[in-house]
């Protein structure tokens, strides 16, 4: 076993060909490979990390720690679920995953979208700086900590103490919320962010939930120096 | 960092290969916990008025049967049920505590690595592979066992100071973190009689555990009472005589995967661990809450 080419499709094995070389491959795709199926990842961390490319990655199974961090312009879908950090630092491109995924996912994300299909736990989107997340199920406690801009949008409930310490992210729930941070409050849901989560949802691949059925979430200004001349650079 | 893992077997069938899967999952978590490694198995118990000790000595060349026939000369009876390099188990016709004790206040040159019914615990310094090999893990049989591998922060490296911990009669510690307010608390702990042999910090939250036990707390009670009182980052993992028990910190910031099939339950700092036992890839798994206490415990006969 090894890897195998079909059809343009590239297999990597994980359990007969080391974690780095896969990676330096992704980093450097050979001409006209543009999906990747990755086997029997068994809980690997750094899968797929660093990607700077418009490939696929399916990657099919459980990742450990830090899978698709850095990710610029690649899509990885991971069949499974996902280690602690996973999409950390995301740039662009897409991470998708089956299942559920350990705490601070998309961590510092600066673009691109996280979509998780079951539940995030603590500090989902922890110092999140522009990524988009979408939650399928709830999130644990302290996410969106520092959360300077992007949104995070959550269909089932959010833990203790959500949005602590938040600059100008827009956070949106569905379900309860446990607990807000400091300086964290609640604001009216007007039709441009139900518009902004309709887009979201569909691009996440949600259509079972109404939009308008969301709270969102926000800073109240309070504790970090906001000046309303610099409310554009958000 | 540190690795944690424990195996609970549902299924008779595969208690002959805990100490095989231990080893597995053991491995796994290498990198976690490079400088130490130790297991607390369950398996073989004492018949009833026996007890079961697993004892530790500084001479490698320790002659085991001297010490067997001074625990038999004191107690009436007493059997080396088996060495594992510088360890041997003993079933004394005795009660536990009093084997414990007697060991403590006549032989200083050995330690007490357990005590109880059916508990065995091994650990030493070193790579986990060595240890596996060290201590022939594989051919261990029992119904649940527990492991780890340490990161050392707090206190040297020594086979005393690796885990697991015994916290009373068939109970024993494994712990991922760091405590911040052991010091004071191992010096209260003295004053209420319990005794500790290392400057480690784990030792002191099984000291803890041994004590609100002493004083009629149950497992369960036990633990939320070390959410209050214990300061630190902490992912537990407790053994007992029936099964395991699982307690995060509120903050929970060191890591823990729970996973269960038909045939058995499963705990690991990572799922890379949990992927090596049969029937993984289709496993319930999922991360335990924040100050949520799990347990486990064999069906009651």
């Amino acid at each position: 076993m090894g890897t195998a080419e079909l059809a343009g499709v590239e297999v990597v094995d994980l359990a007969s060909t080391p974690l780095r070389e896969l990676n330096r491959r992704l980093h450097e795709p050979a001409d006209g490979v543009r999906t990747w199926r990755i086997l029997n990842p068994n809980g690997a961390h750094a899968v797929a990390c660093g990607l700077d490319s418009e490939i696929d990655v399916e990657i099919e199974g459980h990742v450990g720690y830090y899978c698709a961090g850095m990710n610029k312009l690649g899509t990885v879908h991971v069949h499974g679920n996902a280690g602690t950090g996973l999409a950390e630092n995301l740039m662009s491109g897409a991470v998708i995953v089956d299942g559920s995924a350990s705490q601070s996912a998309g961590a510092s994300g600066h673009g691109g979208l996280l979509v998780v299909h079951g539940d995030a736990s603590a500090r989902c989107g922890i110092s999140m700086k522009g990524i988009d997340i979408v939650v399928r199920g709830s999130v644990g406690h302290l996410s969106a900590f520092m959360a300077q801009t992007g949104r995070l949008v959550v269909c089932g409930d959010a833990g203790e103490a959500l949005g602590d310490s938040i600059y100008e992210a827009r956070l949106y729930v569905h379900g309860e919320v446990a607990g807000l941070g400091s300086d964290c409050i609640e604001k009216e849901l007007r039709d441009e962010h139900v518009a902004e989560l309709s887009e979201l949802l569909a691009r996440a691949g949600v259509d079972d939930i109404e939009p308008r059925e969301f709270r969102r979430y926000g800073s109240a200004r309070q504790l970090y120096n906001f000046k309303v001349d610099n409310a554009a650079a958000y | 960092m540190c690795g944690i893992v424990g195996l609970f077997c549902k299924s008779p069938e595969l208690e002959p290969r805990l100490g095989e899967y231990l080893a597995a999952m053991l491995e796994q978590m290498s990198d976690r916990g490079p400088d130490s490694a130790g297991v607390a198995v369950y398996r073989d118990p004492a018949p009833s008025g026996s007890s079961k000790v697993t004892v530790y000595s500084f001479d490698p060349e320790m002659s085991w049967d001297a010490l067997r026939a001074e625990l038999a000369a004191r107690f009436g009876g007493a059997h080396e049920s088996g060495v594992r390099a510088n360890h041997a188990v003993f079933v004394v016709e005795g009660e536990a505590d009093e084997v414990e004790d007697w060991i403590r206040r006549h032989r200083p040159d050995v330690r007490v690595m357990s005590a109880g019914r059916a508990i065995e615990i091994y650990k030493e310094v070193g790579r986990p592979r060595a240890f596996v090999e060290q201590f022939r893990l594989g051919d261990i049989e029992g119904s649940h066992g527990l492991g780890h591998t340490r990161m050392a922060t707090e206190s040297r490296v020594t086979t005393e100071g690796s885990h697991p911990f015994s916290t009373g009669l068939d109970l024993c510690l494994v712990h991922n973190g760091s405590l911040s307010n052991h010091n004071r608390l191992r010096e209260r702990l003295r004053r209420e009689g319990i005794e500790f042999q290392t400057e480690n910090d784990t030792e002191v939250a099984a000291g803890y555990l041994a004590w609100r036990m002493r004083e009629g707390a149950s497992l369960q009670e036990a633990l939320e009472g070390a959410l209050a009182d214990l300061d630190g980052f902490y992912t537990f993992l407790v053994g007992t005589a029936d099964g395991f028990a699982v307690l995060r910190d509120p903050i929970a910031c060191k890591p823990a995967v729970l996973a269960e099939t038909d045939d058995w339950v499963a705990m690991s700092s990572e799922y890379r661990a949990i992927a090596v036992l049969p029937g993984a890839s289709g496993a319930r798994l999922w991360e335990p809450e924040p100050s949520v206490v799990y347990a486990w415990e064999k069906a009651l006969v």
